[in-house]
């Protein structure tokens, strides 16, 4: 029997970059099977080559052992290929029946929408393959679990047996992860075939039947999960030997630098955000704040480098009151961002690296008087790219023409070579390949092992816990829970991030332990 | 998040509450205590002129009675909001705001008659091409695309629509200089024709083409702003803001040049009144709705087809989810350029027909960029309306009665001490107000301006 799908010698061009070279995967029926690379190898695109998305430069398509002509999401959708891709697809002020019957819409009466039927398939879905939803519910009011539900709906109503997810684990807690690999599980058993694309190594060893490694465009592997470890998929996928662990002494926790008291924050949308957060931050200890994307860590952030108004509360670093002082003078006592967005708050795109270098000195280290220092700008760009390891033809080179894990080097090089206090890091290693995350948070560490104060907000968890002393748990705008790094397990971190009240998770817990680790 | 949401909403609602007896307060000081008592104020129920509705009597109210009576209901309100809370906050605010405009009325015309349905039928008069505009712009918008480029095609509408109907109507005008016929005969020939076959004195053949004409001026404006913005991706801003000092340049040149010296090109007649047998019998609504021009009508049809379309079937599901995230769309195989060509182009012919009221739809002539900043305000009111067909022909209205108001007050001017000017800038203020968001926010279609990119 043909495998149900095959791609042969898929090579996509773009201008000056080859995305993807020669590449070849099959795949059997009921089997999952994982893609696995760093960000920038070239599964999306392969992926999206596969979807109609793009056009491949070269290569043949080949679906149940016969050719595949697909130029269009509408050639997918009828060759039995769905994707649920990494962003959601889904349109918020739609409801879940208008969402999955957008494009294959049920009509009554020549010209109007059918919702009742349109909803009782969903229902049949839903019920069929366990993925419980209202069809009737406002997307925008479901959470992103139950979203990424609706996605895979979406493709089982048009009758996929190729089911694509790209990146599906990335906006999931540790629960959602879990009954999100039921549901592939039950899948496959029904006959349906999963390519699953991940970087993550762990998730690919718990769920897949079999592994390609994609590594600059190319395959460079294939390996069953029973005869792979993390460290040599990690090889694999780099190239080269990683540490995978974070090396670090136990912290020594000096006098607080950070003090937060009552901070109240509202969003753009003029709802409160954080709701009366209260924490510290001692110099020489990491405290991690986890919860899930939306749960009011960005704006506390913001609030804390003065990017953000703050309603009320308090924001004291290193003894001076700074809520609401403007991000200049903030920087100036000491603080340091690597922001959650790095290519809209963190560089200047278009901007030379090392100007990007100076975005918060230029006006003091680097100025003489009114005009800028350049001999000391291109000596200083020229010291940090080496010190900091940023892979780049020269100093001249724009920000945005380097890699995500590149990108983040600069901001790290420009924001970790002041004297520093206090440093806030914001998802300090989303987007960037393993090698670079490896170095970036022995970087951290070692600054907090100089004596700052750290703050670092993921939304992953293994980073979370990895860099942390202490971790706060933010949900729905307050933090519920601030636990010892080494007290807590990823499950009951994942409960709280999902809301369940501390005393239900934590109970477990010696009442001292708890009380200590919480410092409030 | 309901906790927190609650709390914002309990200080909206205290505010509310205080501004409810700040306007009973504004009643007093303002109008109650500024009244000679003994006066009355009476309200006209009949719309100037004769209709097939029964005639009712006037309305006659103590004007200082019905100002104490209105300010005793507003404080009331705010009383109840403040310790009980309504709610349905706008549907309130609505009524506050419409006691205020009431005691404004009462207040003005003391010791006097005004004519309470004409100002509404008036209102309904002005509010119809700002209507027609905020139907485009939901059009366009819903797909994503901004078109400001409504003033414009309303201007050119106008314009030729007038244009086409003259030729027709006027076809065998003579050259007032020479005594030659203007027209050849072949052409004198079709009007001829065409004149055997006429439906209604009120619904002429000849306005039917302006309008028709009118409605492809107007798609193809629409066309060809679609065209830049979907097709190269220009700046819909930009593409529209051309669209517009065309339109104007255009116009102009062509009505100082043809229109206004030769008048067999600019006096293409107007619509009448076409009342609806049976229904405009109805005292108050028959005169209001059912005995209107023919594309009043029209408007009617269009606000009640679109709200079904948009909201009822598959265009509509499809122009919503474009507008929104096209990306959603284009992956599920919606055609993202060809929904927003036909939205586009589609609205562009409402912008036409609107501008046909202007010239064929009220005075029958075209004058230099006589739409006046309404195609705008239209724009506005779809804001205002929340980018719903009902929500901005109701908003519509409110534009269109701040406008039939100030008109009206000017029979008061004597005791109404508003300078005139300001009584004009009315309807130009409430839009500034509205667009400041006067009530909530107002989010748009989420990609609107945005155009779409195929990577």
């Amino acid at each position: 029997m043909p495998p149900v799908l095959e791609l042969r010698g898929i090579t996509k061009q773009f201008p000056g970059v080859l995305a993807n070279d020669n590449v070849n995967l099959t795949l059997e029926k009921g089997e999952v099977h994982a893609l696995l690379g760093e960000n920038g190898a070239g599964k999306t695109t392969l992926m999206n080559i596969l979807y109609g998305l793009y056009k491949p430069t070269k290569g043949e398509i080949y679906i149940n052992g016969k050719r595949a002509e697909i130029s269009g999401p509408t050639d997918a959708i009828r060759q039995g290929i769905g994707m649920v891709h990494q962003h959601f697809m889904l349109i918020p002020v739609l409801t879940v029946t208008e969402n999955v019957m957008l494009g294959e819409e049920s009509i009554h009466n020549g010209i109007f929408l059918d919702r009742k039927v349109a909803a009782k398939r969903i229902e049949e879905i839903s019920k069929k393959y366990r993925l419980e939803v209202d069809p009737h519910a406002y997307v925008r009011d479901l959470p992103v679990g139950i979203q990424q539900r609706v996605e895979i709906i979406k493709v089982l109503y048009r009758q996929a047996t190729i089911l694509i997810l790209d990146e599906p684990t990335a906006v999931l807690t540790p629960q959602e992860v879990d009954e999100l690999f039921n549901i592939m599980k039950l899948l496959t058993s029904q006959g349906v075939s999963i390519i699953f694309i991940t970087h993550k190594l762990k998730e690919i060893l718990a769920v897949s039947d079999r592994i390609s490694v994609i590594r600059r465009g190319q395959t460079v592997g294939t390996a069953k999960p029973t005869e792979s470890t993390e460290q040599s998929l990690a090889e694999l996928m780099v190239g080269r030997p990683v540490e995978l662990v974070v090396q670090k002494k136990k912290a020594q926790p000096t006098q607080p630098v950070l003090l937060v008291k009552n901070l109240v924050i509202k969003n753009d949308r003029d709802r409160i955000a954080v709701e009366d957060v209260s924490f510290e931050i001692s110099g020489g200890e990491v405290l991690g704040v986890a919860g899930v994307q939306g749960n009011g860590q960005t704006e506390l952030v913001e609030a804390i480098t003065g990017l953000r108004h703050a309603e009320s509360g308090s924001i004291k670093i290193d003894g001076q009151e700074s809520a609401n002082k403007t991000p200049r003078q903030i920087t100036e006592i000491g603080v340091s961002h690597v922001p959650e967005d790095r290519q809209r708050d963190g560089l200047v795109l278009s901007f030379p690296i090392k100007d990007n270098f100076i975005l918060n000195t230029y006006y003091n280290t680097f100025a003489n008087g009114i005009i800028i220092d350049e001999k000391k700008v291109n000596e200083t760009a020229i010291k940090w790219v080496e010190k900091f390891d940023v892979r780049t033809p020269s100093i001249e080179t724009p920000a945005g023409s380097l890699s995500g894990g590149n990108q983040q080097k600069v901001i790290v090089a420009r924001e970790f070579s002041r004297p520093l206090k206090l440093l806030i890091a914001s998802q300090p290693t989303r987007g960037v390949d393993v090698g670079s995350i490896e170095y970036i948070h022995a970087r951290i560490i070692q600054k907090r092992d100089e004596g700052a104060a750290i703050l670092v907000v993921s939304t992953e968890l293994d980073e979370v816990r990895a860099l942390s002393d202490r971790i706060a748990v933010m949900f729905d705008g307050k933090i519920v829970a601030i636990v010892p790094a080494d007290q807590v397990t990823k499950e009951q971190l994942g409960l709280l991030m999902a809301g369940v009240p501390k005393e239900e998770v934590l109970g477990v817990f010696p009442q001292g332990k708890t009380k200590k680790g919480e410092k409030l | 998040m309901e906790t927190t949401v609650s709390v914002l909403q309990e200080k909206r609602n205290v505010k509310m509450g205080i501004f409810f007896l700040a306007v009973s307060l504004a009643i007093v000081i303002f109008f109650a205590l500024n009244t000679p008592v003994g006066l009355t104020t009476t309200f006209g129920l009949n719309p100037g002129a004769a209709t097939n509705a029964p005639p009712l009597p006037d309305l006659t109210l103590p004007t200082m009675g019905t100002l104490w009576v209105l300010a005793f209901l507003a404080a009331f309100t705010g009383g109840w909001q403040l310790a009980r809370g309504f709610k349905n906050l706008n549907v309130v605010l609505l009524f506050v705001v419409l006691l205020f405009v009431f005691a404004f009325m009462t207040w003005a015309a003391r010791g006097k008659s005004m004519n309470l349905l004409g100002v509404i039928s008036a209102s309904l008069l002005r509010a119809t091409p700002i209507a027609f505009g905020a139907l485009s712009g939901i059009l366009c918008e819903r797909a994503g695309v901004i078109n400001i480029a409504i003033e414009g095609m309303m201007l050119s509408g106008a314009m030729v629509s007038v244009l086409v109907a003259s030729l027709f109507r006027n076809y065998d005008a003579l050259n007032p200089t020479t005594g030659q016929p203007l027209f050849p005969d072949w052409f004198a020939n079709i009007g001829r024709t065409l004149d055997m076959y006429n439906l209604s004195s009120a619904v002429p053949w000849y306005l039917l083409l302006g309008l028709l004409s009118g409605l492809i001026v107007g798609g193809l404006l629409a066309a060809f702003h679609a065209w830049l913005s979907i097709e190269f991706k220009v700046n819909q801003i930009i593409s529209g803001t051309v669209i517009n000092i065309f339109s104007m340049g255009i116009t102009a040149f062509l009505s100082q040049r043809f229109l206004q010296p030769i008048q067999p090109l600019n006096s293409g007649g107007v619509f009448t009144a076409l009342p609806i047998p049976i229904l405009s019998s109805i005292p108050i609504i028959g005169p209001l709705l059912f005995e209107n021009r023919f594309i009043v009508y029209v408007l009617f049809i269009l606000v009640i087809a679109i709200h079904v379309m948009l909201f009822y079937t598959r265009w509509g599901l499809r122009t919503i989810a474009v507008g929104e995230h096209p990306k959603a769309a284009d992956t599920l195989g919606v055609n993202v350029y060809r929904m927003r060509y036909i939205n586009v182009i589609l609205g562009g012919m409402i912008a036409g027909v609107g501008g046909a009221y202007f010239t064929i739809g009220s005075v029958g002539r075209f004058d230099e960029n006589m739409t006046a900043g309404k195609g705008f305000i239209g724009l506005a009111a779809m804001i205002f309306g929340k980018w719903t067909p009902l929500g901005a022909f109701g908003s519509s209205l409110i534009f269109g009665f701040a406008d039939a108001l100030q008109q009206k007050l000017q029979i008061f001017a004597s005791q109404v001490p508003i300078p005139s000017e300001f009584l004009l800038m009315a309807p130009y203020i409430i839009t500034m107000v509205v667009l400041a968001g006067v009530i909530g926010r107002a989010n748009p279609p989420a990609a609107d301006g945005v155009p779409y990119e195929k990577d």
